[in-house]
């Protein structure tokens, strides 16, 4: 392995060199945590809603104010008819619409059925989920309260108590920066290490590579080393920023974090490389690149549960490395697991990263054709 | 045998249905400057690639430094220096750094390596030039120093393909200058070239035309084996014949 070294020093040279490529490696876990921490948030809330009071008794006004505190809905508007209140969710200036009838406070006080109406634009699912749970939540609370009222009760006679447990708030930001560790890796790993070996063919230097003695092995091995060192700084950024600035809690081993996470960033470097000495160009390889990419951020479970999927599909996303290492990114930041519960998954990544450099070296042969 | 550097037998290559090279026989001695001349496509850069085991042989074998080319392509590689028609250095890289990768690549470590491209830097005198970009050097120097690359593991035989081509007449003459006195020191040159005033300044020529192996011999007889006059017209000759 004499050769190593002199391979790596060369890979490490040319990437300092290589400014553009750097700020980008340095400034994605940047951007990207910005845009998932802030911009992209699944609890959607305060979606703008537009009132018809046909009661305009104090009633209805406790029950508008009910669904208002809960926080999912934000009243922009009071409408006087039902027509207006459609046309403005069809226009868009409103997502939901409260209808309280006009006979709201009298069939309350006969004891008869009361009814309220929300309407909610189901068209994003995502965003009327919330919303649609938060009203039936409302109705239910207010029946228990009229029916232990009725019993003659000042205490309801079951209580849940539900905790959830490793993110008690519920906060996206927690769900998201351990996952955004491994996706911003997959995404630079993989396109770095793709467009190595078909860069320095273009370039003509390749010929000239592969004409000395160096091994194919060390070859390979030296050209994902200073990568390597890449890949945890990248690792280091979105974690710090995520402890300072969006407040995940970081409650396991950082030490175990960070041998393991060495295991998936030899993984996705290696993909890459394997990827590099399937293509002829920069451009074959960053399309193979993105190729692998989408499945990853889509199957892997960073922001669907693979619960939800077909049972193929949740086959399929075993193959990729994402879905193991997300595993053990929310089992160590989040649940503070230590190596025993994550034991399969770290295997599993072992696997990946001695597969993914032998299929690699085997791929590559030291002649032209 | 010992005189034999390289050792070319019926060596053959295919491209699909395309013959690049067919057939071709020779013998380089030890401390030759042994010129291969042809039009383009007559097969030259495809033997060169096949002899330093970068291209494997159809059919026919070769030894390169008593080394089987077919059998042993990554030990025909410790024992040849090769400089590519395309200059194949690190743009992005300094004289100095090209040079220690290389020496690092082939092998040498430490103090030795320092010494090794102590010699070669003085032999090309690039000195001045170390800490210079090789991306931002003339064609001369970047030329002398993918030679330099190429010495740094004290080949015995070298394989220099079209090395000249875009380099001015100054810089050519140093070149060759440098060549001849590595084949005195006993290093065995192959070098393929368009000009014929290099052709003229080697010991002996091989003239190949599509493939095939046209004419062999010392720069005047093989001007007599294709029928010109000079080395120019046998080769104006042989480009009108493979074209027509």
């Amino acid at each position: 392995m004499r050769r190593f070294w002199p391979m790596v020093r060369k890979e490490f040279i040319q990437m300092r060199r290589d400014r553009l490529t750097l700020g980008i490696m340095f400034g994605i876990p940047v951007v990207q945590l910005l845009m998932f921490g802030y911009a992209i948030q699944t609890d959607v809330r305060h979606i703008p809603t537009v009132v018809v009071d046909a009661s305009r008794t104090p009633e209805s006004r406790a029950i508008i104010q009910a669904l208002e505190n809960t926080g999912n809905f934000r009243i922009v508007a009071y409408a006087d008819d039902r027509g207006t209140l459609d046309d403005a969710i069809a226009r868009g200036r409103a997502q939901a619409g409260i209808v309280v009838p006009y006979d709201y406070a009298r069939n309350l006080g006969r004891g008869s059925t009361a009814s309220f109406q929300v309407i909610v634009d189901a068209s994003d699912p995502l965003s009327s989920q919330s919303a649609l749970a938060a009203a039936a939540g409302v109705a239910q609370v207010r029946n228990l309260e009229l029916l232990a009222a009725l019993a003659g009760r000042s205490t309801l006679p079951l209580d849940a108590r539900i905790r959830p447990r490793y993110n008690p708030g519920l906060r996206s930001p927690t769900y998201i920066v351990p996952g955004l560790v491994g996706l911003i890796l997959t995404m630079t790993m993989v396109l770095i290490t793709a467009v190595a070996i078909v860069r320095e063919r273009e370039r003509g230097t390749l010929e000239q590579l592969i004409v000395t003695p160096i091994s194919r092995t060390e070859l390979m091995l030296g050209k994902i080393t200073p990568y390597v060192g890449v890949g945890l700084f990248q690792m280091t950024a979105v974690l710090l920023l995520g402890r300072f600035v969006f407040d995940v809690p970081l409650v396991g081993s950082i030490g175990l974090l960070y041998a393991v996470s060495l295991l998936f960033i030899v993984a996705s470097l290696s993909l890459g490389l394997f990827i590099s000495t399937l293509v002829k160009t920069q451009q074959q390889a960053m399309q193979l690149s993105f190729f692998f990419m989408l499945p990853s951020i889509l199957l892997s479970g960073f922001m669907f549960p693979r619960e939800a999927m077909p049972v193929a599909f949740q086959w399929i996303s075993l193959l990729i490395p994402l879905t193991h290492f997300l595993k053990i990114l929310r089992g160590i930041l989040l649940k503070g697991v230590g190596i025993g519960p994550i034991a399969p998954q770290i295997l599993i990544l072992c696997g990946f990263a001695v597969g993914l450099i032998a299929l690699a070296v085997r791929r590559f042969h030291k002649t032209l054709d | 045998m010992t005189d034999v550097a390289v050792d070319i037998r019926d060596l053959t290559r295919r491209f699909g249905a395309l013959t690049a090279v067919s057939h071709l026989t020779l013998r380089i001695l030890r401390g030759e400057v042994f010129g291969l001349l042809g039009p383009n496509g007559s097969g030259k850069t495809t033997t060169i690639r096949m002899l330093c085991g970068l291209l494997e042989p159809t059919e026919g074998d070769a030894t390169v430094a008593g080394i089987d080319v077919r059998l042993a392509p990554e030990r025909v590689k410790t024992q040849v220096g090769y400089m590519s028609q395309r200059f194949g250095l690190y743009e992005d890289l300094t004289v100095g750094e090209n040079l220690d990768f290389y020496g690092g690549i082939y092998g040498l470590r430490g103090a030795a390596r320092r010494q090794r491209v102590g010699v070669v830097v003085e032999f090309l005198g690039v000195g001045g030039r170390l800490g210079q970009l090789a991306g931002q050097l003339s064609g001369g120097w970047k030329q002398r120093l993918a030679l330099g690359c190429a010495l740094l593991h004290q080949p015995p035989v070298l394989f220099l393909d079209e090395p000249t081509a875009g380099v001015d007449p100054a810089a050519r003459r140093n070149f060759w200058r440098a060549i001849h006195d590595l084949a005195r020191d006993g290093t065995t040159v192959l070098v393929t070239t368009h000009y014929m005033d290099e052709a003229e300044r080697c010991d002996r020529l091989a003239m190949l035309s599509l493939g095939h192996l046209i004419a062999l011999g010392t720069p005047p007889e093989v001007a007599q084996q294709v029928g010109g006059k000079t080395l120019e017209d046998a080769y104006i000759i042989l480009q009108e014949k493979d074209e027509g």
